[in-house]
């Protein structure tokens, strides 16, 4: 399907927004307090937009903890985001989990973990359902690296495969489990060679080229819709930033972060794809930049402004849900 | 009414609720044409079809992720757990996703999930295919367990537990599918939460659950020859477990024992004698006592075996220790 320009700026506009998100989120984690610890997707922006642009709003996605944009995308707002990161009444589910786990079922994201890769057999489920609902709604799920030396990992591609379940297992694959380098955790160069000892596809792609992103999820998220099963996609990217903004250090070479950040920007690229092939003029995407920008203010100034959660009301709530007689 | 065996319970509870509900699934390792290892969902497959009885590859993760996830989604999964000693392999996936959806997305994604599971010892099969692990999850919010003691209340609880919005581990005792007992004809639900008072007494209470139940009414019987009259409280659900029969038998009888077959330290007995010490000390007239396997893994040798599984004696020589001032 080609896109049309307007598509190719709404996506422009994703990614400009993700990156001023999490650039702000770590500005502020740095001098103010906001709550949650940054662990930043600065750089791998495209895997959100290229992945979740494409679907429909009833599909499902289930991110990770360094997939920000996923969340924005499907539907969830920049305020609800921020008041989230800063544990304000106003965020997710009146502050009781961080953003980067947050849920919205209204539009598809489901609720995430803490635990690296222990919301990818939960896809399995999500995935097994629709398909027993008769529905064509796909779920997809990020992970990244490391998690994929993870047995639930395994598990769930393996089961997804059997039961020819519409879900695509997205790896972003930034070459770093924190701080170790995948040639140290794997065997293997690219993981998405793995899907063949599931009988799946595995698809390699540049994760920092967001058309081609969006053209591999394209063909994969067909592939589900039609009952063909599930594919992985492995994005091959790279994080800007250390792990967390709380890592003492970061033990990549300094050399490799600035070649990457210089030659491998997701924005860059796009921005640079769009002006080469006339699809947008510089005072565009300036303008665009301008509006993102005041997006994020708002969003900061709505999660500053609003109130932490009343312990008294909320602390001890929806432990369990209500049986309904 | 018809008399029928715990398993039969079992079974006819599944295709009740399968019946009257089709997003009611069942997931597990050999469940489907070979009926489940311990014989619970014979001829569920042929009634119901590979697309609600589900037999899945030997992955635990993927297998309660997939119960968890489907129930997100608004179906109800039933998910087999072989031996409750496996029950370690999901944990996580309980702990961390099916335990803290509901309050971590405030009442927004519910986990309507039950894993059904065999539990206990006294079947010589060792230490990874015998034990009671209910222990394990007392500590988690979000997670309510249940363990049935005879035919008509695993009927009516596990129908109860299909129908819960919340995840539930349900205990099936190997030592129980073959005992008998009565089903009424009204197929009653009994619900969550709420224990029974089987016997009335004046003494003492038994507070247990599961297969101790059966040695806990043999040991009331027993008592009666030493005068001394035993209430006992079939919990029926383990977690969270009714405060208030509790605390009203033990304003009635002064004296409590807390009986399990789980090792004598972090099971459902600690938990409730915690909670008696804090809001029913007032009403005892004697220390709390305590019937429990030792802190040892199950042994598997017979003579072992047997030695570790709490006894009808010991109840009887706690319960004659506690009342010793009465005799």
């Amino acid at each position: 399907m080609k896109l049309t320009k307007k598509q190719l700026m709404e996506m422009y506009r994703w990614l400009v927004l993700i990156r001023e998100t999490e650039v702000k989120m770590v500005e502020y984690h740095q001098h103010s307090p906001i709550c949650e610890l940054p662990h930043s997707s600065i750089g791998q922006e495209a895997i959100s937009v290229g992945c979740v642009y494409p679907l429909r709003k009833d599909d499902l996605i289930l991110p990770s903890l360094r997939t920000r944009g996923a969340f924005l995308i499907k539907g969830i707002s920049s305020r609800i985001m921020m008041a989230g990161a800063f544990g304000k009444d106003t965020g997710a589910a009146h502050g009781k989990c961080t953003s980067h786990h947050m849920s919205d079922r209204t539009c598809g994201v489901i609720v995430g973990t803490g635990v690296v890769a222990g919301h990818v057999p939960i896809a399995v489920g999500t995935s097994l359902a629709t398909k027993l609902m008769g529905k064509d709604s796909v779920s997809v799920v990020f992970f990244g690296d490391g998690a994929c030396n993870r047995g639930d990992v395994h598990e769930s591609m393996n089961m997804a495969a059997v039961f020819n379940l519409p879900v695509i297992f997205v790896i972003e694959n930034n070459g770093y489990a924190i701080t170790v380098p995948a040639s140290y955790h794997s065997k293997v160069k690219d993981l998405a060679v793995r899907a063949e000892g599931y009988g799946i596809p595995g698809e390699i792609v540049d994760g920092n080229d967001l058309i081609a992103v969006y053209n591999v999820m394209q063909t994969a998220i067909e592939r589900a819709r039609k009952g063909e099963g599930p594919t992985v996609v492995e994005c091959k990217t790279y994080r800007f930033r250390r792990h967390s903004e709380r890592e003492p250090h970061d033990l990549r070479p300094e050399e490799e972060v600035k070649y990457q950040m210089e030659h491998n920007d997701p924005v860059k690229r796009y921005s640079a794809y769009l002006l080469d092939n006339g699809f947008a003029k510089r005072e565009q995407l300036e303008e665009m930049n301008a509006s993102v920008k005041e997006e994020v203010m708002d969003a900061i100034k709505y999660a500053e402004d609003s109130p932490f959660p009343d312990p008294r009301i909320y602390a001890l709530t929806n432990v369990y849900a209500e049986v309904k007689a | 009414m018809k008399i029928i065996t715990l398993r039969e319970a079992i079974n006819q509870a599944l295709m009740r609720e399968m019946e009257e509900d089709d997003k009611v699934i069942l997931l597990g390792e050999d469940i489907g044409l070979h009926g489940g290892a311990m014989q619970v969902t014979v001829n569920l497959f042929n009634k119901f079809g590979a697309d609600r009885v589900i037999d899945t590859p030997l992955s635990e993760y993927a297998l309660i992720g997939a119960g968890i996830g489907s129930a997100f989604m608004g179906i109800k999964p039933v998910v087999e757990i072989m031996f409750t000693d496996f029950i370690t392999l999901i944990a996580d996936q309980l702990i961390n996703n099916a335990a803290k959806a509901c309050y971590t997305t405030e009442g927004e994604q519910t986990c309507p999930l039950v894993v059904r599971t065999m539990y206990g010892a006294g079947s010589r099969s060792g230490p990874h295919h015998s034990q009671s692990l209910e222990g394990l999850f007392m500590g988690i919010p979000g997670i309510k367990m249940v363990a049935p003691s005879n035919p008509a209340d695993a009927y009516g609880l596990l129908r109860s537990a299909i129908r819960d919005p919340n995840p539930v581990i349900y205990f099936e005792h190997k030592r129980l599918y073959g005992i008998r007992g009565p089903l009424s004809d009204n197929e009653d639900l009994i619900p969550l939460e709420k224990a029974k008072v089987i016997r009335e007494g004046s003494d003492l209470t038994l507070i247990t659950y599961g297969a101790m139940v059966q040695k806990s009414i043999d040991a009331a019987k027993e008592l009666e020859n030493y005068g001394i009259s035993v209430e006992i409280i079939d919990l029926r659900t383990i977690k969270p477990f009714d405060k208030e029969t509790i605390i009203t038998s033990l304003k009635k009888t002064g004296r409590v024992i807390l009986v399990q077959e789980a090792c004598k330290q972090g099971g459902a007995s600690p938990e409730i004698a915690a909670m008696i010490s804090e809001e029913g000390i007032e009403y005892l007239d004697a220390p709390i006592g305590f019937v429990s396997a030792p802190d040892t893994p199950v042994p598997f040798s017979p003579t072992l075996e047997d030695y570790f599984i709490p006894k009808i004696e010991d109840i009887i020589e706690t319960a004659k220790y506690l009342t010793v001032s009465k005799y």
